[in-house]
């Protein structure tokens, strides 16, 4: 049966990992949310950051959390070269581009998980640094210092998104953008320029997102499958592009994750994200704080 | 449309006879091991483009179908130990009542969300399928192959046999919607839904139409791989590889007429049989993945707009 204590400590884990939840899925609440791009690839852009920190700090020994910073502008230029390439061949053309979208994205998904396979094995990899392995003891509870660390770097991350989209220029023109596109234009601006940026800005955010997915836990090349209901659930339940909602839903996901790992196991787990997203879908399909 | 009638079941019958024939003179197991697998695939793709392609709602759940048609199969054995008639007919009956279930939840919103939604299916049935310890659980489950049937000597040959005769129920079947005022309805419906909508085409009713009967096609090709491999477990039924192979094959054929989605299973499916033999399974997928993206960027109609293209039929813009 369920105690007080272990209710207590799944709702405290739930909390953090709902936190980490959020970073992995505030670039895909731009792309997919603001943008309207079907970036179904994005957890694979996630693993393959995570790959590209754990090159880093087998090769090298840089902090997981520098790599993914050093990652970044690799990133940005990934997620510009990534947009221009579907601006040109589906988002100009119109007609049925949304079906084809999607199988693009998937497709790439599929190669990027296939190279990653052939150039690291179906292994699990980790990283290695000072704040892994220890835990914070308080009240009775063990608290894992990786949690800890995701935790704090994901808050920034939102928080510092959050800033940036509603008090920047090119922040506000982003919203704009995912708002009005022909007034945009009307304005004399160029509504594909800034979409461009965006989505290099949801693209270069993986980068970080992927240090904390390796911090928290091992990764392995198929981890995005995992992912695409997790970060997919997170922005749908969000309300499509709200960044308050981003953290919301996922801190709802992490302690409904973490609940139902306590009370029946991890093998229910992976089923939980997509049962909501589907209630979600069938229920509010505009999420909780829909535009 | 007579002619074309009587044209295209000659064919079947040709096809069905050609391959009791192999089944007669070829001694060898390996051609119909690996035909089977061709064959399967077309079914799953024919199948795949009622809905993906005439209606242009893009299902990533192939797999959950699929998966959901294999586990029926274990479990009418394991229980019953029925006939592999009995559990192809079951299989595509719980393939419908899962599409209707899906779509119902699912087809009254954008493409997008239908297809995470479809995702979303498959790892729900998965994950209680892998708590289900009455068909094996995470480990997965031995089957024992009952004798083969009278005319054929070996069981994969009968198999062979049977997914033939799927794939002419499935052509038949998206040949028909194709003609039918289904299909009219579905075409009308991708390329403007708001526009269908307000000209009286029941769009919700002909998504459901459509999901249902794909669904069922799908389950129903999958029901037999149970014996075909003597051996089921969650992660390869419900393997997302499944998916991404028949999106890869429909779009790569082309959509717009039931020989795409054909040609593309064969091309693919061949191609796939040939290099998980001689190289290995990751470059298999890889060598899918490039070409998906490939086709879909470069030839968006696929393979049957490449042939149309070079002799553009009278009244048609280039």
């Amino acid at each position: 049966m369920l105690s007080f204590d272990l209710l207590r400590d799944a709702i405290v884990l739930g909390l953090l990992l709902g936190c980490f939840y959020a970073a992995v899925s505030i670039g895909l609440s731009i792309s997919f949310g603001l943008l309207d791009v079907p970036q179904v690839a994005h957890p694979a852009f996630l693993v393959l950051a995570s790959y590209g920190v754990y090159y880093c700090n087998d090769r090298f020994e840089i902090d997981p959390l520098l790599a993914g910073l050093l990652l970044t502008p690799l990133f940005f230029v990934l997620g510009l070269v990534t947009y221009r390439v579907y601006y040109e061949t589906f988002e100009k053309r119109g007609n049925d581009a949304a079906v084809r979208g999607i199988a693009f994205f998937f497709g790439v998904a599929f190669i990027i998980e296939v190279l990653i396979i052939l150039q690291f094995g179906v292994d699990q990899r980790s990283v290695n640094a000072a704040y892994i392995g220890k835990a914070w003891r308080i009240a009775g509870m063990r608290i894992p210092f990786r949690q800890l660390v995701a935790f704090g770097v994901a808050l920034l991350l939102t928080v510092s998104l959050a800033v940036y989209l509603s008090k920047t220029f090119l922040g506000r023109a982003i919203r704009a953008v995912a708002q009005d596109q022909e007034g945009l234009r009307l304005m004399g601006a160029n509504p594909v320029r800034i979409k461009q940026i965006a989505f290099g800005i949801a693209t270069a955010v993986l980068a970080v997102s992927g240090a904390l997915l390796i911090i928290v836990a091992p990764v392995e090349p198929t981890l995005d499958r995992v992912y695409i209901g997790r970060t997919f659930c997170i922005v749908v339940m969000a309300g499509l592009g709200s960044i308050a909602g981003t953290l919301i839903a996922a801190l709802i996901l992490g302690v409904a994750e973490s609940i139902v790992l306590t009370m029946f196991g991890a093998s229910w787990a992976p089923a939980i994200s997509f049962a909501l997203l589907l209630g979600v879908l069938t229920v509010r399909p505009q999420g909780l704080l829909g535009r | 449309m007579w002619r074309s009638n009587i044209a295209f079941w000659t064919g079947a019958i040709v096809f069905i006879a050609a391959a009791l024939l192999m089944t007669h003179f070829i001694q060898n197991e390996y051609p119909f091991f690996a035909g089977y697998g061709v064959l399967q695939f077309i079914v799953l793709t024919v199948a795949w483009t009622i809905l993906g392609g005439y209606a242009g709602y893009v299902n990533f759940g192939t797999n959950a179908f699929f998966g959901a048609g294999v586990y029926t199969a274990v479990l009418l054995v394991e229980a019953f130990a029925a006939p592999l008639l009995l559990q192809i007919a079951v299989a595509a009956v719980v393939g419908c009542l899962l599409g209707l279930g899906v779509g119902l939840m699912t087809l009254r919103m954008r493409g997008i969300f239908f297809s995470i939604a479809t995702i979303a299916l498959a790892i729900i049935v998965e994950t209680t399928v892998t708590n289900w310890r009455f068909v094996g659980g995470a480990a997965g489950i031995q089957l024992q192959r009952p004798p083969a049937t009278a005319p054929f000597d070996s069981y994969v040959k009968m198999l062979f046999v049977v997914q033939a005769l799927l794939v002419v129920v499935a052509v038949a079947t998206t040949r028909g919607i194709h003609n039918s005022r289904i299909g009219r309805g579905l075409h009308a419906l991708r390329d403007d839904e708001l526009a269908a909508e307000c000209t009286g085409v029941p769009t919700l009713r002909l998504k459901l139409t459509a999901c249902a009967l794909s669904g069922a096609l799908i389950s129903a090709g999958g029901a037999p791989a149970a014996m075909y491999l003597q051996y089921a477990d969650p992660s390869s039924a419900f393997n997302l590889n499944i998916s991404v192979s028949v999106l890869a094959m429909a779009l790569i054929g082309g959509t717009s007429h039931w020989i795409g989605p054909v040609l593309g299973a064969i091309l693919l499916g061949t191609t796939q049989q040939m290099l998980a033999v001689t190289i290995s399974s990751e470059v298999n997928v890889l060598v899918l993945g490039i070409m998906l993206v490939l086709f879909v960027v470069g030839a968006p109609k696929g393979i049957i707009g490449l042939l149309s293209r070079s002799k553009p039929r009278a009244g048609e813009r280039p």
